[in-house]
């Protein structure tokens, strides 16, 4: 007995019920893939920076490749941070309408997170150089 | 019609309070509390760089909330859950992209293994902090 729903078609495709699952899931790993090498370096590179007061930390932002590799990383850490929300959310709410606010407030917050951050950055580095 | 009649108690699913701890169910459920975590978390490292942007005045605001006992305990927990949520992603990646470490033997190894990393970890970046 077969229990096959799906057409022939929808099983290539590979696309699921919401016709997104594998995107989410390809798109999670790939960020933590980028975050693999981002994290250390900023954590390390950061922390150094961070000790010795203002004018070290602003001259850590205003170094371009740093400046490249902390948009970097934010970029990756926050858009993960939206995709592993979204499977939180999705997987403890099962009212529609609550779902879709919560989501709607995380894409919000996270991408808030980045435009405030990452036009900091570019501030610090324009006004440096 | 007859109404369906109990037997005898029937058998129950496993369950949260019957359900033996095991090494790989506490890193998956750390996997998630460190993630969310860190989605919060991140907001005062955005703060903090943000601050430097603001100016002088800003960001020796937010060094004294940061080294505050408070800021401290929260600055902590964000590098434990870093340090955590670092290395069991990795396990994750090795999962999903080679496929490896599926044995109950192997998995419970890492499991341990992932957490020891954590605080090894945490303390590392804190000794740094305050002693590199």
């Amino acid at each position: 007995m077969s229990n096959q729903i799906r057409t022939p078609l929808a099983q290539v495709r590979g696309l699921g019920a919401s016709r997104e699952g594998t995107s989410h899931y390809i798109r999670q790993r790939v960020s933590a893939i980028a975050l693999l090498f981002l994290v250390p370096w900023f954590v390390i590179s950061g922390l150094i920076a961070m000790r010795g007061g203002f004018d070290s930390a602003q001259g850590w932002l205003a170094n371009p490749l740093n400046a490249i590799l902390i948009v970097l990383t934010l970029g990756a850490a926050l858009y993960h941070m939206r995709l592993g929300m979204q499977t939180v959310i999705e997987d403890y709410l099962a009212r529609t309408s609550t779902k879709q606010v919560l989501l709607i407030l995380s894409t919000f917050f996270t991408i808030g997170l980045f435009t405030a951050t990452a036009l900091s950055v570019l501030n610090i580095w324009i006004s440096a150089s | 019609m007859a109404s369906p009649q109990p037997t005898g108690p029937r058998p129950l699913s496993p369950h949260v309070q019957i359900w033996r701890w095991h090494a790989t169910m506490a890193a998956s459920i750390a996997h998630r509390v460190s993630g969310c975590a860190l989605y919060f978390g991140s907001a005062l490292i955005a703060a903090l760089i943000i601050s430097v942007a603001m100016g002088p005045d800003a960001y020796a605001a937010m060094m004294d909330f940061v080294l505050s006992i408070f800021g401290r305990i929260v600055l902590f927990g964000f590098t434990a859950a870093l340090s955590y949520h670092f290395a069991n992603g990795i396990r994750h990646l090795i999962w999903d992209g080679p496929g490896a470490g599926f044995s109950p033997a192997t998995a419970s190894f890492i499991s341990v293994f992932n957490f020891l990393f954590a605080i090894a970890a945490t303390l590392g970046i804190w000794a740094f902090a305050y002693y590199g």
